[in-house]
């Protein structure tokens, strides 16, 4: 008997903190196992978030710097331009990279920068309390929009990868869910030609992945999925956008 | 047969392996673990190899043997 | 490199502001990175910056705000390069986040304040109103940076050199504290001579940057301390840290204050007419002296305790383009034991040299 599935070197073997049913579990895993099948741990920088994601790097195996709220992007440029033959990501929330870190995310898509960008959306603020999004559907509840998200004082979710793609500088978007196994294999795809297409000095490259929020939905983890399968997805449509 | 190594103490108990096992080789479990919840448990009559169940698990608890 | 030019040290002489003064001490000093977004009054330094990094092996962005400069020189410096970054006030107010994330990864960086006039907009004329911000520290949490405050083109380049080398030392932020008028002014100085210049690639690698795992155990750069205890044992490193650079690193220069019965007290360009001031009042036969802090911190306090705890009647006349903010820092290390009188103007205004002679003939006939 063969071990066909197990765990990674780039992952750690550390329980996370993260919720019962939570996304991010599952890309920290997709992404280590991309960068190992690619081998390129030991020339990898990851940047990680503030929000939930925000000890991403306690859980890999490989070179981490912290950035503050919002500045990942700004953050990872300065450390690819300097460094131009590592391959360096951004993990990165809705929160993160499409409210507080708008201008970041849009100027360094815009530089071309050749970056890796993984932007989880779960359309929530999971690590403050399930506060809106800028993704936030319109009508979905959440503590800071606790009748529904309505588009006349909260405006729309925002497409944010649609917006980008519109950007001469940014090389390819793709959107993908991990809300199945069949999600979960496509997302892992996504992820390994964005390292790939930085490795080939192709430029800015942007994977979105709608995730599960289990707790700040108020479902249980098989309802999350089938919520971003019929209602997110339908929102954020999945595929390639660039 | 194939077979999975489930890790009971890295379970959160939100039984997505459960639903996406083809076999139905997995159910709730009864006794508690460590984090207070119960972890799946593995039925181990008629396991494939599909490696469905380690795919969705989002804490990397599932190893799949073949 | 100490802020006087080696005496072995036979740079050519040039004709710079004090702004490109600092943008080429920047690059012979082994800066190999600089991201900053246009300002005035120094956008000669981001000017300078962008026609000279490219050619000297070293990477320049213009940002798309002061917020991403100080993150792409956070970023910079993770990577283990030395890395700098301009503005001028209000600029400087943005990027306070990121200073406080760099000292709590103690990250070395140069930072650098041409200061205008404030208030929110304020105004470009020259000022020292974000004193407080820079010694103080403007951002969140129990951090400092090391202030440095050059009062001449030529010591503006001197102390930016020595900035990065602080910098690195420490693992901590350096702020060059400058105003409009010091920036703008154009004086001739000595710069270093080839050999004295640094290459960025003999620098020291830094074991603690983020450069990939492939031969050692994964670095993490980060401030975050989630677990109790953690942090505050984190905090108590970094006070120690800076009680050692409170011991250390106490810069001033002194005149004529063996016989002074009233010492001008100011830094930067406001220290050059209070000098003025002082020679004046000395042609006078009066028995005037001048403390000028190039620290701005650590605070030169040694100096001012020592004048204090001195037996004969002394009065300290601090001087400012602001509305008593060193004044404040003067007073905690004379602690009481002397006179301590103000003399300030703000939002542009400059103390002239006659109010000052003035200010400091009412002090000597009270």
């Amino acid at each position: 008997m063969k071990r066909i599935f197990g765990r990674t070197k780039s992952l750690r073997p550390l329980d996370t903190h993260y919720c019962s049913g939570c996304g991010h579990g599952v890309v920290h895993r997709l992404l280590a196992e991309a960068i190992d099948e690619l081998n390129i741990r030991g020339i990898t920088i990851g940047v990680t978030p503030v929000g939930c994601a925000v000890v991403a790097y306690d859980y890999w195996d490989f070179d981490c710097v912290e950035s503050a709220h919002g500045r990942g992007l700004a953050v990872a440029t300065a450390i690819k331009r300097l460094q131009p033959e590592k391959v360096v990501f951004t993990y990165q929330g809705d929160g993160d990279l499409a409210a507080i870190g708008t201008a970041e995310t849009i100027h360094a898509a815009n530089r071309g920068e050749n970056l890796t960008v993984v932007f989880i959306n779960n359309a929530v603020y999971g690590m403050t309390g399930g506060q809106m999004a800028p993704t936030t559907l319109i009508g979905q509840k959440s503590a800071t929009s606790p009748l529904g998200r309505n588009e006349k004082t909260e405006g729309y979710p925002l497409r944010i990868s649609e917006l980008l793609a519109q950007l001469q500088g940014v090389y390819s978007v793709e959107r993908t869910a991990v809300d199945s196994v069949y999600g979960i294999l496509k997302t892992k795809n996504a992820i390994k030609t964005a390292f790939q297409n930085q490795m080939e000095n192709k430029g800015f490259s942007l994977v979105e992945v709608l995730s599960a929020c289990p707790t700040y939905w108020d479902m249980s983890a098989f309802e999350s999925l089938d919520w971003i399968k019929n209602k997110m997805s339908k929102v954020f449509p999945l595929g390639r956008i660039k | 047969m194939a077979y999975i190594k489930l890790d009971q103490e890295k379970c959160k108990g939100c039984m997505l392996c459960i639903e996406v096992c083809p076999k139905g080789q997995l159910k709730p479990g009864v006794a508690l673990n460590k984090k207070g919840i119960n972890p799946v448990m593995f039925l181990a009559q008629d396991c494939s190899g599909c490696t469905f169940c380690a795919i969705i698990c989002p804490d990397t608890a599932i190893e799949v043997y073949k | 490199m100490n802020r006087e030019q080696r005496t072995e040290d036979r740079g050519e002489k040039v004709l710079l502001s004090g702004n490109e003064a600092v943008a080429k001490s920047a690059i012979d000093a082994g800066c190999r990175f600089y991201a900053g977004y246009p300002i005035t009054p120094q956008n000669e330094l981001i000017g300078y910056m962008a026609k000279n990094m490219a050619s000297s092996g070293g990477i320049f962005i213009q940002s798309e705000s002061e917020l991403s400069a100080i993150n792409m020189v956070f970023g910079a410096s993770a990577s283990g390069v030395r890395a700098m970054t301009s503005s001028s006030s209000p600029g400087i107010s943005l990027m306070q986040e990121g200073i406080s994330y760099i000292a709590g990864a103690e990250l070395p960086a140069v930072i650098v304040n041409i200061m205008r006039a404030g208030p929110g907009l304020g105004n470009i004329w020259p000022a020292q109103s974000d004193y407080f911000q820079a010694v103080k520290s403007g951002g969140h949490g129990d951090y400092h940076c090391i202030v440095l405050a050059p009062s001449s083109v030529q010591e503006a380049y001197a102390l930016t050199f020595e900035a990065f080398v602080l910098a690195d030392k420490y693992r901590i932020p350096v702020i060059i504290l400058g105003d409009a008028m010091l920036g703008q002014m154009m004086e001739p100085l000595s710069v270093h001579s080839q050999e004295f210049i640094v290459h960025s690639k003999k620098l020291r690698t830094k074991s603690w940057a983020a450069t990939g795992c492939k031969d050692r155990k994964p670095n993490v750069v980060k401030s975050f301390y989630l677990n109790l205890g953690d942090l505050e044992k984190f905090n108590l490193k970094l006070q120690r840290k800076y009680k050692n650079i409170q011991q250390k690193e106490q810069r001033y220069e002194e005149l004529n204050i063996n016989d002074a019965r009233i010492i001008l007290v100011a830094y930067g360009t406001m220290a050059r007419l209070a000098k003025q001031a002082m020679v004046s009042l000395r042609e006078k036969g009066l028995k005037v002296g001048l403390i000028r802090p190039i620290n701005l911190w650590p605070f030169p306090q040694k100096i001012f305790q020592r004048l204090a705890i001195s037996d004969k009647r002394l009065a300290f006349l601090v001087i400012e383009m602001s509305y008593g903010q060193m004044l404040e820092d003067v007073k905690l290390a004379v602690n009481g034991q002397q006179r301590v009188e103000f003399l300030g103007r703000s939002g542009g205004g400059i103390p002239t040299e006659e109010e000052i002679i003035k200010s400091s003939l009412s002090l000597l006939s009270s």
